[in-house]
This record gives C-alpha cells, structure tokens and sequence, in this order.
C-alpha cells in the first residue's frame, strides 16, 4: 500500500504528462504482480467496492472525532479523504487524556506532533492487494473494523490512498488512458492496443503484464460493445455564423437531458452484449435496466437519455429524479421511464459509420430506428431551415417551429455540416452549438465562502441577491450562489474584494459589505427559474454563473424580485432573455 | 475587588489595549505606545510613538523600517519584571523567531499572557516557548483545525535534501517567509550536514545576516547573481514565497519547487501554488499543539486572535474552558498571506496599515461583553458542498 501511495501522492504534485508516464512505469516495472495489477486497476478506476463508500468512511470519523471539528476541517480541506487522513488517530494516541461524551480530542504527543511510538509489536501494514481482496470480500458488518485497522496502520499518505481508492476518486490527473499509455510503455507498445485486448482483462492483468513485457502472448478477447469516444461541439458566435454557409449544415435540436452511447454486439459465443456509456466512456447499463432490455440490435448509437411521459420530454429536473441511484426501483421505472432521443448511429451490424458524411449516417439511423418500432427509442427531428435567420427565428421559439409541448426540454440548436464524418474530440469546424441566450439579471454580492479543492484559499463562491421592499423599506433577498464564469484573473479580484470589504464572518462564510450606496453588482447569468419553499426568496435558479463583474455599477440600480417573478410567470420561452428590464 | 481580565485588556480600532499600562500590544494601526511581540511585519508596524521589544525585535524592525521605525524604543529583557503605570510586563520566550516573545501582563491576582504567535516545535534559530500558568491567555489559531499537525522539521529538510541528490540536474528553489522560516530551513539543512552553499534570493539577505551577527550559525549563503541562475542545478535556492512562481524562478534549471510552510499539510493548498515539493515546516503550533499549550498554562479562559478561531474556541468549550474569538483582522488573515505578503521581497512595508482596521470596528458591535454562550450559533458550520443561496444568518441562524 505504501508504494502505491506514494506513486499517487507524487503523480498529484506533478503536472507534467511525460513525467507521469515516467512514474508509473517505473512503478510498475518495479511492483511485483499482483500487486502491480491492482494498482492499474484503481488509476484506470476499474475497481469498485460495493459497500465501502463515503458514508462509511463519514461514520467511522463520527465515532473517533468531534462532529463540529470534523465539519470545520473538511469544509477547510474541501476533500473527504484528505480530512480523515489527517484527521485520524489511532485509539491508542488519546489514550493520555479522559474522553468527553464520544467525543476524543486528539491530544498532544511529542514536540514534533508525531505519533508516540506505540508499545509492543508495530501494527501490520497492509498490502494493496490485502486491502482490494479484504474490501472485496469482508460483509458490510465486518468492513467497518477491517478499515479502522488499516487506518490506524496506515500513515497519513498511505490512509489518504487507502480512502481515496475507496470513494473511487484518486483525482490525480490520470486518465484510464494516461495509465494504459505507461503499460504501453513497458514493451514499446501503442496505447491503442492495449485498448483493444482491454475489455477482455480482469484485475490484476497478470496476463496483459506478461504480453507487454514479452514473456506472453496476446491476451484473447475482444470487447464486443466498446465505447467510441463522442464527437462534441464549440459553442458557435455570431462572427462564426457570418462566415459559415447556411446550405452546408443541417440542424437538430439539443435537449437538455444526458449525452448516453448505447453499444451493442455479440461475444465469442453468440451473446448479444448490451452496454450504456456515459459521454466519457464510463459505463453506466447498471442505471437504466429499461432501456438496456430496449437494446434488442447490433448498432452503435449516439443520442440523449430523457424522461418521456404520454410521449411529452419532461424537464431536466425531472430527469435528475433519475440520475445517480444505486438502486433503481421498480417504481422508478415507472414513474421515469428512459427514453433514448437519437442524433447518430455510429455502427451497424458490426459495420463502422463513422468515415460517412452525416447526411448519409443520418439516413441510416432514420431507417435503422424505423425498423426497430422500439418506442424507447426514437430519432432527434431536424429542424428545416434555409439563412441562419430563419434558424434563429426557430431557436427563439422551438414550439412554434416543430416542437410544440417539447419545447421546454430544447436548450437551443445543434449545427451538423453535411458531409461531416464522426470524429471523436471537439473538432473546430464541422459540428456547433447554438445554445439558447441565457437569462440575465443583475445582483449584489452579499456573502462569500472559500471554494474547495485548488480554490480553498480564494473566496470563490458568492452568494448574491435582488432587491424587494421589506418591513423596514428596500432590502436585498438573497436569490443564489454562483461560483464560475470568472476568470482566474477576475477571481483574484473578487477574492481581494472580499478580504477587503468583510463586515462579519461565519466560519468559511464572510458577509461582505452592501446596501444603496456601497457593495458590488454581479451580473449574473442562468438557465431557468424555479420556485422554491426552501429559500427564503422563493426563487431557485438553475446553473447561475457570473456573466459580468459590473465594477462600474451602483448597487441601488441592481435588479428587483419582481423582475425574477415575472420570468417566472410568463415561462421561459415566452420572455426574450436578452430582452430584460432596465 | 479583584481586577476583571476584560478590564486589564482591551479592544479598541488599534487592537489590543491595556488601560492600566495605556499601551497596545501588536497595534495594527500607529499609536503612542505599543508593545510588540515579534518583527513580523503584520505585529511589528512602524509609526509608533514609543516601542517597547526585545532588543533582537526592535533591531529586526530597524532592519525592516529603517532606525526612525518609532519616536522611540525601549528594550525589554526576557524574564524581568516591569512596571508600567498600574501593570506589572514581562517578556516571555516565544520559540516563533528570533527575539519573538509573549508579553505577560500582571494586575492584583490576575495574570494574562498575550502568546503573540509561538511554537513548540524545534528550532535552532531562537529559544524555545515557555509555558507560563495564567488566568487568561491569548492565542492565536493560524493552524487551528485538527487536520494540521507538523512533522518533524527534520525529516521534511531530509526531504529536500534527497530530491536534491537525486535530480542534480535540476535547482531547487524553496519558498520561505524571510524573517524565521528562511534562517530555520537553513539552519536544519546544516544540522543535517548539508555543507554545499545556500543561495539567498536579494529579499533574504538582510535578515539573514542579521541572524548571523547575532551568532545563528547558517554557513556560506552567497546572493544568486543574476546570470549565475542557469548554473545552479542541483543547488538548493531560498527566496520569499512569492518568487517561486515568477520569472526570476524559470531562469535556473528545470527548477524543483518546494515551499517550506504548514499549509503545505493540505495538497490542495500546495497544488494551487504549484508546488511540486512541499515541505511541512511551521513556525506556528500545530492543531495538538495549540491544544497543549491551552492546558498548560491553567487558563480559565482563552481569548483566540485570529487564524481558524472557531475550532479551537470550540474545543476550549468543549472541555470547560471560557473561550471566544477576537476576529482581529490584519495578523496573518487566516491564509497567512500577510505573512506572505509583506513586500519583503522589495524590503518594503506593509503596503497599508489600516488593512482591515475599518471593517474590524464594524465587526466589533458589542463583542467586547458578548456572553460567551452567545458566540456558540457562530460555530455551525454550513454543511459542506451545500447548495443553498441562504447564508447563515448573522442572528445565529435557526431559521434556515
């Protein structure tokens, strides 16, 4: 474990892709199998512990930590992990001094804060492959102990591996890819042909260790349903409409649900094998049973996951009712059914499509989906245009222009060139996206927090409100919190803004100063508005980012409540966003 | 009757205040007369009347400010008892830097200790802490959050050492606050028989040299020419922490950047400033240390100054101690940037000294006699990653 931790602990500090490689192959070139194999195993996040997840790791801190101290720490830190590897102690280092309730403060040891050694035999420390078999094997009753020995066994580097290994996030700025490249590196290979034997492999890879290093052969099998990286768009500007030819792009809504790749094919035997990929190849079949048993083909296609009820796509919201589940219910499945909305198909009947022009992939998939009469599955409509203003036109109003009660669920258009062939990556160029303006409104900055992860030392996140008349005359409401759309430079400032003009402090939060005369204005940008009991201005916004520091601009000329209800009166459609008051 | 702590020390827009004696201690803003604990530029200002210090503090603030750094200066020995109009000061080792000292102030039987900072860890440049039994004392949380507990100094300058062995082609250019923390490093990698030159960025070298006049043996530390820089692989480079990042940092050989400093604890903290070595060495206490000191002087109650003063106030309540948070502003901020910060690399002050002096009046609002059980709502963190636009309300919340 402890070699393993410091190749993470040192992989996070460098910043330099070579040198990466150059750590993990010299790591694996000197870590015996099947230690090794396990280590390839969590840097391509290949492993997964069923019952070990952060809120075993959050009970077994409550149990040795004070829950306000802890809550203060991991606020500071901004990482889970990182907080109990620093944070923990082993039982016998607060032995000195009585505890108070189950509360036991860590008490001072040595002038130099290390551990006092420890009597009698030093506790054993495990190995990776100890850790990954015991975590894999202890039942959820016993799991809770084995951890809590390995921590105390564990220095803080190697606890601090140990957790993140658990909560599957090392975060270390390696790719699945980055760590397939070093194995590839052991033997002079390419990194794509470790992609194809890959998903034939199991932990520890002893098999694909050997091959690399020349003392085995090709490992067999190929994956039979493998991800095809997507092709995504750039955002498109109106100088970048002036240049571009109406006639050479065909255009397709975007619906706001989630980017999925359904992939199927048949293994050596004959069995057909159906996977869901996530935009960044992650497989997630596991969360949407229904539409896996939809996939009755052999194809490649690349769409959007929605809810559909009575045929009508139902909002991102309702959507996200969905997501992230560890177990979905039967009534789930009802009451959110998936539905994949197709822009492409990527392979056929184990033929690839990707070097087709669009036009030509497109008809493919219209016949394709036609076929099948899966009511599951459908083709995304194109939207008929011929001058970039009759596009806009559509954009402003997609209810008017085709998709009528479905028009909520549309944010804005995709712009596909017809002769476009599939490419992974964002290519500049041949695919664009024209998304709907966002919403406007202009704020005043009222509180601050430190953000977390590389920010937890700049005030990052601000929390920002309109005004409304209150019981004492004009007051400001908060309204949301918005922590991107700034750049690093713009942070620096803001960052100096709140260390120099905090009135009072909570804990992370700093108030900072406001009223008519004094305070800052931020024009904030959002997707949409819903109501909501839960804060106290009765309105919830989605996605809000910072648009524009208005440095320039008085805090009394802010934005008022009213101007936020009335979007949300008349629906996000009917009110231009561009178009708002003052 | 028997003088109240909150009658022998006082806030006012200056900071700290003892009627009895009419001085401040570590002003943060010019006043007649002021007692300062050590020559950090954030406790040590120029500008007032009368100063009172150890001679090591007032020659490091001669260095810093020039010799007009006060209408005048006084020097107070270590361990003696004096008399200041009602109050009886002493001058208490601080272990934080050289000449850094804790300022006891004594009035009828009560006894209270301004720590100023201080550490317990180690260190050859300057004498250790001294634990002194009193009825209230002052402290500082600068590391006040039990995620930070320093290792030993030693084994982090080890570090530094084998990085340095093993990529010789490569310089090592180590961030380090000019007063303390740069002479420690240096004197650690001698204890640890590292015998080849040390290279001081220009900002270093007063104070360094300072330190060796007054004995704190460092060896032989030339100033970096500035077209020596590409020849220094595999040489060890101390500069102020704000040139590990800058253009003078790229001119020496595929530089190693370290940082010598106790946030470096937190990976998040030593990514963000790009360190690819960071080296936990504090001049402060560590969260077990704090906590130690706290019992050790027997005070009934503990005034916190700045830093991470919730945790450590909270832990004071937790085991029957009185404690509440001062939130002065203008020590170190709670980043330690004003550590940083403080133009040292230029050799120029503070750039202002009323640097937070007004938002501290605002914050002050009845502070002074706050009941200590009404600090309490001020201890609830919001829960962390929380999505609500609804702040924590300054009333002590409960209607979220």
């Amino acid at each position: 474990m402890n070699r393993f931790a410091h190749l993470i602990d040192r992989i996070g500090y460098e910043p330099r892709r070579n040198a990466k490689i150059r750590l993990m192959a010299d790591y694996f070139r000197h870590t015996p199998d099947p230690e090794r194999g396990f280590a390839l195993a969590a840097l391509t996040g290949a492993l997964s512990f069923r019952h070990a997840k952060p809120n075993l790791i959050r009970g077994l801190m409550a149990e040795r930590s004070d829950p306000v101290l802890f809550g203060l720490s991991w606020d500071y830190v901004g990482d889970l992990s990182e907080t109990v590897a620093l944070m923990w102690r082993a039982p016998d280092d607060t032995a000195p001094l009585p505890a108070i309730g189950h509360n036991n403060p860590p008490e001072p040891l040595d002038a130099s804060g290390e551990p006092v050694a420890l009597e009698g035999p030093l506790p054993h420390v495990p190995s990776l492959s100890e850790v990954v078999e015991g975590l894999a094997t202890a039942g959820k009753t016993e799991l809770p102990r084995l951890l809590a020995t390995w921590l105390d066994a564990l220095d803080e580097t190697g606890r601090w591996a140990l957790l993140k290994l658990i909560t599957s996030e090392l975060r270390i700025g390696v790719s699945a890819r980055l760590a397939k490249t070093a194995v590839a590196s052991l033997g002079d290979l390419d990194p794509d042909e470790i992609e194809h034997v890959w998903h034939g492999l199991a932990p520890p890879y002893e098999e694909l260790f050997a091959w690399v290093e020349g003392r085995g052969p090709r490992p067999e099998g190929e994956n039979p349903a493998p991800f095809r990286p997507p092709m995504l768009a750039h955002p498109v500007e109106e100088e970048d409409l002036a240049r571009l030819d109406a006639a050479e792009f065909m255009a397709e809504w975007k619906w706001d649900g989630i980017r999925l790749q359904a992939a199927t094919g048949r293994d050596g035997h004959g069995r057909l094998v159906r996977r869901i990929y996530s935009r960044t190849g992650e497989d997630v079949s596991g969360a949407f049973p229904d539409l896996v048993e939809a996939l009755d083909f052999e194809a490649t296609l690349d769409g959007e996951l929605l809810i559909l009820r009575d045929g009508r796509v139902q909002s991102f919201n309702v959507l996200q009712q969905r997501l992230n589940r560890k177990v979905v219910t039967p009534k789930m499945l009802l009451e959110y059914p998936a539905h994949l909305r197709c822009y492409d198909i990527l392979a056929e009947d184990g033929e690839d499509l990707r070097h087709l022009p669009f036009a030509e992939r497109r008809k493919r998939l219209e016949a394709f989906v036609a076929r099948l009469g899966e009511p599951r599955i459908d083709v995304s409509p194109l939207v008929p245009f011929s001058t970039w203003g009759e596009l806009a036109v559509a954009r402003a109003d997609p209810a008017s222009a085709g998709a009528g009660l479905d028009a909520d669920a549309i944010e804005g258009c995709m712009l596909k060139r017809a002769d476009s062939p599939y490419l992974p990556g964002r290519p500049k160029g041949p695919w664009w996206k024209w998304k709907r303006d966002p919403f406007l409104v202009d704020a005043v900055m009222m509180y601050a927090q430190r953000g977390h992860g590389k920010r937890s030392s700049f005030y990052s996140d601000y929390t920002f409100g309109v005004w409304r008349d209150g019981p004492e005359g004009e007051e400001l409401v908060p309204v949301g919190k918005a922590y991107s759309g700034f750049t690093d430079q713009e942070l620096l400032k803001l960052d100096r803004f709140v260390r120099n003009n905090t009135v009072n402090r909570f804990g992370p939060v700093r108030e900072v100063t406001y009223g008519f005369d004094r305070g800052l204005v931020l024009e904030v940008a959002f997707e949409g508005l819903q109501r909501s009991t839960r804060h106290k201005s009765g309105v919830a916004m989605r996605f809000p980012r910072i648009n524009r520091i208005r440095w320039d601009k008085p805090a009394r000329e802010a934005d008022r409540i009213e101007y936020l209800e009335r979007i949300l009166q008349k629906g996000e459609t009917e009110l231009h966003p561009m178009r708002k008051a003052g | 009757m028997a003088t109240r702590a909150a009658d022998l020390l006082t806030l006012t827009p200056q900071g700290l205040y003892c009627p009895g004696g009419d001085f401040h201690v570590d002003p943060t803003r010019p006043v007649e007369r002021a007692l300062i604990t050590h020559g950090h530029s954030d406790h040590a200002r120029s500008g007032h009347g009368h100063v009172m210090a150890t001679a090591e503090t007032l020659a490091i603030m001669a260095v810093r400010y020039g010799s007009d750094f006060a209408g005048g200066a006084q020097e107070a020995v270590l361990g003696e008892v004096m008399r200041i109009g009602d109050v009886l000061v002493t001058f208490v080792p601080a272990g934080h830097v050289l000449g850094s000292a804790q300022i006891v102030i004594e009035q009828g039987k009560c006894r209270l200790v301004v720590s100023g900072d201080y550490k317990r860890g180690r260190d050859p440049t300057c004498l250790p802490y001294e634990p002194v039994r009193c009825d209230v004392f002052i402290t500082e949380a600068t590391f006040g959050l039990p995620v930070f507990r320093h290792p030993d100094a030693r084994a982090e300058t080890d570090k530094l050492i084998e990085s340095a062995r093993l990529f010789p082609e490569r310089a090592h250019i180590v961030g380090a606050y000019a007063l303390g923390k740069a002479q420690r490093v240096m004197a650690l990698l001698r204890e640890a028989g590292y015998d080849r030159p040390i290279y001081l960025h220009g900002a270093m070298e007063r104070l360094t040299s300072f330190y060796k006049e007054q004995g704190v043996g460092l060896g032989d530390t030339p100033r970096v020419a500035p077209d020596e820089r590409p020849k220094l692989a595999g040489e060890i480079v101390i500069c102020p922490p704000s040139a590990i990042q800058e253009i003078w940092a790229r001119k020496f050989p595929d530089p190693v950047t370290a940082f010598a400093s106790g946030w470096m604890r937190v990976r998040a903290r030593a990514r963000q400033k790009g360190v690819e070595l960071p080296l936990v060495i504090s001049d402060h206490c560590d969260w077990d240390d704090l906590c130690r000191s706290i019992l050790e002087t027997g005070a009934g109650e503990v005034w916190v100054t700045h830093g991470q003063e919730d945790a450590l106030v909270h832990w004071c309540l937790s085991r029957g101690i009185k404690a509440r948070p001062l939130h002065l502003l203008g020590y170190g901020d709670e980043e330690g940037d004003a550590d940083v910060v403080p133009g040292e690399a230029e050799g120029g002050d503070l750039p202002s000294p009323l640097r937070g002096g007004s938002t501290a009046e605002g914050r002050r609002g009845g502070g002074q006699d706050e009941d200590v059980s009404t600090l309490e709502p001020h201890l609830a963190p919001p829960p962390p990653g929380s999505a609500s636009p609804s702040p924590p309300s300054p009333q002590g919340g409960g209607d979220q």
